[in-house]
């Protein structure tokens, strides 16, 4: 039977990792299909309550990708970004969820493999936490 | 303000985890300002109320509605009062004040609570609120020109400070509590008033605090006839 694809919402700056994921497409590096990628202005509009609705509607897990500390175009949303996502890990573990399924990434726009790299090893981690899970359950 | 703080996630959840439909009420005035109880939080709280009930395979609906004023008949909407009616049980997340006053307007609601209500406090910085006022019925402010003992001296002393004042800080706490009396000395300095520390004040009259039981105040200038 086809291993079921873990569905995976990626929020991306427009600045840096968008740009990224556009370039590691035109470089053919491969990344898996069920990353669905959120464009963002910035990481600075992250909001808890968009990292958290991600997980009500049904995602497995959700990485959100800014610039590198220091390169935020708008200065430091990358860095309030990551503020919220260290939170809303916080909300997520008292509502019984991993908060492995959500972490923060910094990647530059000329990383295209780096994008591709890192929405591997992501997707990866969301399906060991999935298996790991299946196997409690059935315990 | 009313300053609250959100109560653990575990216990509200015990709370209302075993109704079917509850209304997950925020209030949008003190509790909207501490970013304990406003729109935002509420739908914070209901994602992972949510989350936290397919989890433990609970049918739980959460409805979310955040009103100006909880503590205010006039803000409970014909919308929010059928909303009230509908549900097995209301999760406030308002001040204390709040949560009471919907178990006044709707007797036959089951009403929780989501904070807990802490203290009347000013914003001293982004994300950190300090306790200003301890609501004690006969302001004191002009003898200690604008610092009240009561609520920023940890005894609440009306000639201080004690001896447990070291370096600025209070025994209680001498990591995190400033010693009211202090910033009460250093300000008299300031304002070149230390004469008006000699005076001796008399114990104070705790009957217009809860001593005398709960207060109300009736404006008769202001009711409608």
């Amino acid at each position: 039977m086809k291993e079921k694809e873990p569905k995976i919402i990626a929020f991306c700056c427009h600045y840096c990792a968008f740009t990224a994921a556009d370039l590691a497409g035109t470089m053919r590096q491969q990344y898996p299909t069920n990353i669905h990628i959120v464009r963002l202005p910035c990481t600075g509009k992250v909001d808890v309550n968009m990292l958290l609705q991600a997980f009500v509607d049904e995602a497995d897990g959700v990485m959100v990708a800014g610039c590198e500390v220091g390169s935020c175009h708008f200065l430091e949303g990358n860095i309030r970004a990551k503020k919220r996502v260290e939170f809303a890990k916080k909300k997520l573990e008292e509502a019984g969820i991993n908060p492995d399924k959500l972490d923060m990434y910094h990647i530059a726009a000329s990383e295209g493999p780096l994008f591709a790299k890192t929405a591997r090893e992501f997707t990866d981690k969301i399906k060991s936490i999935l298996e790991e899970e299946q196997k409690t359950a059935e315990a | 303000m009313i300053v609250a703080e959100q109560k653990p996630f575990e216990e509200i959840f015990e709370a209302v985890k075993d109704y079917d439909k509850i209304l997950l009420l925020g209030c949008g005035t003190c509790v909207t300002v501490c970013m304990t109880g406003g729109e935002k939080e509420v739908g914070i709280l209901s994602k992972q109320l949510r989350l936290a009930a397919k989890k433990e395979n609970k049918n739980l609906e959460v409805l979310e509605r955040t009103i100006t004023r909880q503590c205010d008949e006039e803000f409970f909407d014909e919308d929010t009062a059928v909303k009230i009616k509908e549900v097995d049980a209301v999760l406030s997340v308002g001040c204390g004040v709040g949560i009471q006053h919907i178990a006044y307007l709707f007797p036959d609601v089951v009403v929780r609570s989501g904070v807990n209500t802490k203290f009347f406090g000013a914003n001293m910085q982004q994300g950190i609120w300090s306790e200003r006022c301890a609501g004690c019925g006969e302001c004191v402010l002009d003898k200690y020109e604008g610092i009240c003992p009561i609520a920023r001296c940890s005894k609440g002393l009306m000639n201080g400070p004690c001896g447990g004042s070291s370096e600025g800080m209070c025994e209680v706490d001498p990591e995190n509590i400033e010693c009211g009396w202090q910033q009460i000395y250093d300000r008299m300095k300031r304002l070149n008033k230390l004469d008006k520390l000699l005076e001796n004040q008399p114990p104070k009259d705790w009957s217009t605090h809860r001593d005398g039981g709960p207060r109300k105040i009736v404006r008769e200038d202001m009711m409608f006839d």
